[in-house]
């Protein structure tokens, strides 16, 4: 994985700390060519990797770059999964068993049916596990996607309830159809990482809050700490300013500075911000390797 | 002491709390009940929970101190009375009870028995509604005179197959699932309206309830409060609530990121405030939790709940008393709607807030002493 990795929070209105904030970007970024522009800007300073959720309007993106495969021959998507909201508002709407129905394909493929099918009426997670996964790539066919990450609030979810051989269905699923490394966004880094150990997914990607003042990092910073320093994992650090609440050289610094680290991802709408934050991951990274 | 808690009703909040709760250190998950047996198989399946579908079974069966309840609403009232009368502790969804009478006879109950009695109004957990809640205990922007309780968001989008949301009946629409937030946290800052007027609950998209609700709440001295709420928004990506606050001394805005105060001069200043604008952040506002799964709000609230159980707490910011006045509020705002419009043939016989108002010769007046 390169040490850094482009989010996608910006173009789709999340903003942590401001909602005036989180509307001003979800207006500019309405149409897709003011995505593709704030990406061509990351790609061409020599960031080649977009971690994006499978939200809907990915899908023109991923278009885009299969439309132009001598522009962006390096470009390599992470794709996030599911996009909850939709998944939350279909089961507001249908109840769980419903909300399951409704996203699988019913029709065409007579694989899917019977995974599906069979899966439910045998209370079996597994087809239907991997048949959810299966929709949701299909954006991204053709493309390089190299890490498939399982979103945090299904994580976490799951992680709660317990459901732990879900994490190894995903990740079982994922290198065998995708040829791709599983990974992992959660909120309770300490936790998970116990939970992917009792399951035997061994050295996985974890992305998760890892920030100086603390924001969001469940357990502790403590534990956090801790789990950098002894814990075997690869380590993909998010919010690293805080929603803005750090001062970017202060951000990059002190998380180049924690061990066990491979990768920030971080999300920026302008060339000056995507700029600056390159030099200081150079500037920082390489002072914290010597 | 460990609590032995049970989960009923599995249903998206209902899947939301039992992960968050499970993950509690101080909590052990006894059983889960739901009414679908399909949900309950899996479950069993794949965490080992043990399940119920029948409530009055899993009561007599399984040894338990609390219980947390979210089953549609309809179904409160019944549910939460048969654990109080088993002497379990009590965290119930909102909103408490469609009926009234129902609301304050659960809140007798519970106080008789002396058992913890929390409903799941998350927004008084969220940060920067509780630094609201601070700034006008302080009498930061002087005498209150108006508010505007807002929430807005993507629900019903389009005409929709029935379920018990989509009935006022049983508690679904904008009014009982939306509405309820921002009334709540109109309660908690100003206690309860004496009235209320120009209701409004209407359908933009439901067949049997409303999508978008109006209402005026008039206070006794002179204070009135806007409810402004429509869950058929989508130019909303999630609920959103907010409350801007009008004084004598300067202006409160909160919404669930952030909380904006102006501070007019002569002000109370508070701590670390200052005259002009002050901004505080949620990443400045918002505790740690144990568990997160989708804003802290929701971890909080039922750490709390599990805190008062332990300490035995009689004293509940969100306590079923606090829930029924916001019932009384939402039955209110019903029968308003339902007297329709104030017409040019009765309005003299509506009670206009006279309050502080000026008579038109005292009006003109105050123009021409240029006031």
């Amino acid at each position: 994985m390169d040490h850094l990795l482009f989010g996608d929070n910006q173009f789709f209105g999340v903003n942590h700390m401001s909602e005036e904030k989180a509307r001003a970007q979800a207006m500019r970024f309405q149409d897709t060519s003011a995505i593709i522009d704030v990406l061509d800007i990351a790609y061409d300073t020599g960031i080649k990797t977009f971690m994006c959720t499978t939200h809907d309007r990915i899908e023109t993106v991923c278009d885009h770059m299969r439309a132009n495969p001598q522009r962006y021959q390096d470009f390599v998507f992470y794709p996030c999964m599911p996009y909850a909201h939709k998944y939350a508002n279909a089961m507001t709407d249908y109840g769980m068993l419903g909300a399951i129905k409704h996203f699988m394909p019913n029709e065409g493929f007579i694989d899917a049916a019977m995974r599906g099918g069979m899966s439910l009426a045998k209370k079996d997670i597994e087809g239907i596990t991997t048949l959810l996964i299966d929709a949701e790539m299909k954006m991204f066919q053709g493309l390089k996607t190299p890490v498939i990450f399982l979103q945090n609030v299904v994580v976490d979810l799951l992680l709660g309830l317990g459901f732990k051989d879900a994490f190894r269905i995903f990740a079982t699923h994922v290198k065998a159809r995708y040829n791709a490394e599983p990974g992992f966004i959660t909120m309770n880094l300490p936790m998970l990482l116990d939970v992917l150990d009792e399951v035997g997914i061994e050295n996985p990607i974890v992305c998760a809050n890892i920030n100086k003042i603390g924001f969001r990092v469940c357990g502790g910073v403590e534990a956090y700490e801790r789990a950098l320093h002894e814990r075997k994992f690869r380590a993909i650090a998010m919010s690293v300013f805080a929603s803005g609440a750090i001062p970017a050289k202060e951000a990059i610094e002190w998380v180049c500075q924690q061990p066990n680290i491979e990768s920030i991802v971080f999300g920026a709408s302008s060339q000056t911000n995507i700029h600056k934050t390159w030099k200081l991951v150079e500037q920082y990274w390489k002072a914290s390797a010597q | 002491m460990m609590i032995k808690l049970a989960v009923v009703g599995l249903g998206k909040m209902g899947l939301s709390h039992l992960a968050m709760i499970k993950a509690h250190p101080g909590v052990t998950l006894e059983a889960i009940c739901d009414s679908t047996g399909y949900v309950l198989d899996v479950l069993n399946k794949y965490t080992g929970l043990k399940t119920f579908s029948d409530y009055s079974s899993m009561l007599n069966e399984a040894e338990l101190d609390a219980v947390l309840i979210a089953t549609p609403s309809r179904y409160h009232a019944d549910m939460v009375k048969a654990a109080l009368d088993r002497g379990l502790h009590v965290f119930c969804e909102k909103p408490l009870c469609l009926s009234v009478k129902d609301a304050e006879e659960l809140t007798a109950l519970a106080q008789q028995k002396g058992l913890v009695n929390q409903v799941g109004y998350h927004y008084r957990f969220v940060g920067a509604f509780q630094e609201v809640k601070r700034l006008l205990d302080a009498n930061a922007i002087g005498t209150v005179t108006h508010v505007l309780a807002e929430a807005y968001g993507p629900v019903v989008l389009k005409p929709k197959g029935s379920t018990w949301r989509t009935q006022r009946t049983e508690g679904g629409g904008c009014l009982y699932d939306y509405a309820a937030h921002p009334i709540n946290l109109v309660n908690w800052y100003f206690g309860e309206p004496h009235g209320v007027g120009g209701t409004v609950l209407n359908s933009i998209f439901s067949k049997e309830t409303d999508d978008e609700v109006y209402s005026t709440l008039y206070f006794g001295d002179g204070k009135s409060a806007q409810v402004s709420v429509n869950w058929s928004d989508e130019s909303y990506r999630k609920m959103s609530a907010k409350i801007t606050i009008q004084g004598t001394a300067g202006r409160i805005y909160a919404d669930r990121q952030e909380c904006q105060v102006f501070l007019r001069d002569g002000a109370t200043i508070p701590q670390g405030y200052q005259t002009g604008w002050n901004v505080r952040y949620t990443t400045d506002l918002t505790e740690p939790v144990w568990f997160y799964i989708r804003g802290e709000e929701y971890s909080s609230q039922l750490d709390y709940f599990v805190r008062q159980i332990q300490q035995k707490s009689g004293d509940n910011v969100n306590s079923f008393a606090n829930a029924a006045a916001t019932d009384r509020v939402i039955a209110m705002m019903i029968a308003d709607a339902e007297k329709g419009p104030a017409t040019g043939a009765d309005s003299a016989s509506l009670a206009a807030p006279v309050h502080k108002q000026l008579s038109l010769s005292g009006r003109l007046l105050g123009l021409l002493r240029g006031r």
